[in-house]
């Protein structure tokens, strides 16, 4: 998990210390707040199109998300995460934004594929030109589809984003 | 029952209504007049056993030359399960009374099919039993597949338009605000 340094205090992120036998994590608030989040994003079982046929291939034995801490969630009141797998067709778009409204803060939005992130080859008129018109979308994932590396690359990407976020925990900050 | 009689059988029974009878591949197709559409799929479904409609879809004839071409056309892809068959109607629509009769009392799956046809061509079913839009919302303006109809759409449609206006408005409750700045302003 880490190592133990001369203090006695085991290194385990960033200025992320843990004392053994106390049970106690050392560091600025900002950074054990970002590491516990790193290391549980969990995104709503969300699939748009054939995206989410990949996204399911990265959730499941051989690239495993469970070893980061991605569990995906039914619910998106239990989610911090919410991938954007597949063409959003304008119809739909209503439906996404909705889910994306009842997830509580901290909340993260992964555009998946080509046409979540532009509207890929479907420049026409039923399809959202990228999830990005009515979502804040954190990262882009290229790819038609990506490969599930490329989507554990994204989440990895949104944990390095997540790492460097500077008092996202209160109003007073 | 040799489904080589069907036409055979079609114009004995219909003799004003057919146009036009082809085979391609082995599978016989008729061009029929509109009016008397459902008795033509009735007789077709009791008396030369093709039970199955596989597909109802519209087609618009605008760019296509041929003698009895009209704006648009129906076509109605059934299928006999006993013979494994194929039989294919070919009906043509004029675009000034653009209209045909439902098919939904012969087969109930038509209902479906038929609500696509209207809603992407803009095909009317006439005694269709709920003939709304399907597949774009259903305050949707104009009829996608058309020809004249333009690949981007010519207006945006409404909802989309109050969905992007409600998503600035909400950005403001976002960590990072990139929505109700203008686009590309991420970092």
């Amino acid at each position: 998990m880490g190592q133990m340094n001369n203090s006695g205090l085991v290194k385990i992120q960033d200025g992320v210390r843990f004392i053994p036998g106390a049970s106690a994590l050392v560091g600025p608030l900002n950074k054990i707040i970002n590491w516990g989040r790193t290391g549980s994003i969990w995104p709503v079982t969300f699939g748009l199109a054939c995206c989410a046929i990949e996204m399911m291939v990265a959730g499941a034995s051989t690239n495993d998300l469970d070893r980061f801490g991605v569990i995906f969630r039914a619910s998106p009141r239990q989610a911090d995460c919410l991938i954007l797998a597949g063409t959003i067709s304008k119809k739909m778009a209503p439906v996404v934004r909705r889910v994306y409204d009842q997830m509580p803060e901290p909340r993260y939005v992964l555009a998946m594929g080509s046409c979540a992130c532009s509207g890929g080859v479907f420049d026409t008129y039923a399809v959202v030109q990228g999830g990005d018109e009515f979502l804040p979308v954190d990262v882009y994932i290229p790819g038609c589809p990506p490969r599930p590396e490329a989507l554990l690359e994204g989440l990895i990407k949104l944990q390095e984003k997540i790492n460097r976020e500077q008092g996202r925990w209160s109003q007073l900050v | 029952m040799e489904s080589t009689g069907i036409v055979e059988k079609l114009r004995e029974e219909f003799p004003d209504d057919l146009l036009e009878s082809y085979e391609h591949l082995g599978q016989k197709a008729v061009m029929v007049k509109r009016d008397h559409i459902v008795e033509i799929c009735r007789f077709l479904r009791d008396e030369c056993n093709m039970n199955h409609l596989m597909c109802l879809c519209g087609v618009d004839n605008s760019k296509r030359k041929g003698p009895f071409f009209e704006r648009f056309e129906v076509v109605y892809q059934l299928y006999s399960i006993s013979q494994k068959q194929m039989f294919r109607l070919r009906v043509q629509v004029p675009e000034h009374d653009c209209s045909i009769e439902s098919i939904t009392s012969l087969w109930i799956g038509a209902n479906w099919l038929e609500r696509e046809c209207y809603d992407l061509m803009g095909i009317n079913f006439n005694s269709h039993p709920d003939q709304r839009r399907i597949l774009t919302p259903d305050d949707w303006e104009g009829h996608p597949l058309r020809k004249e109809y333009p690949l981007r759409g010519d207006t945006e449609w409404i909802g989309y338009e109050e969905l992007k206006a409600k998503s600035r408005e909400l950005g403001k409750f976002d960590f990072y605000d990139n929505l109700s700045k203008e686009k590309g302003g991420h970092d």
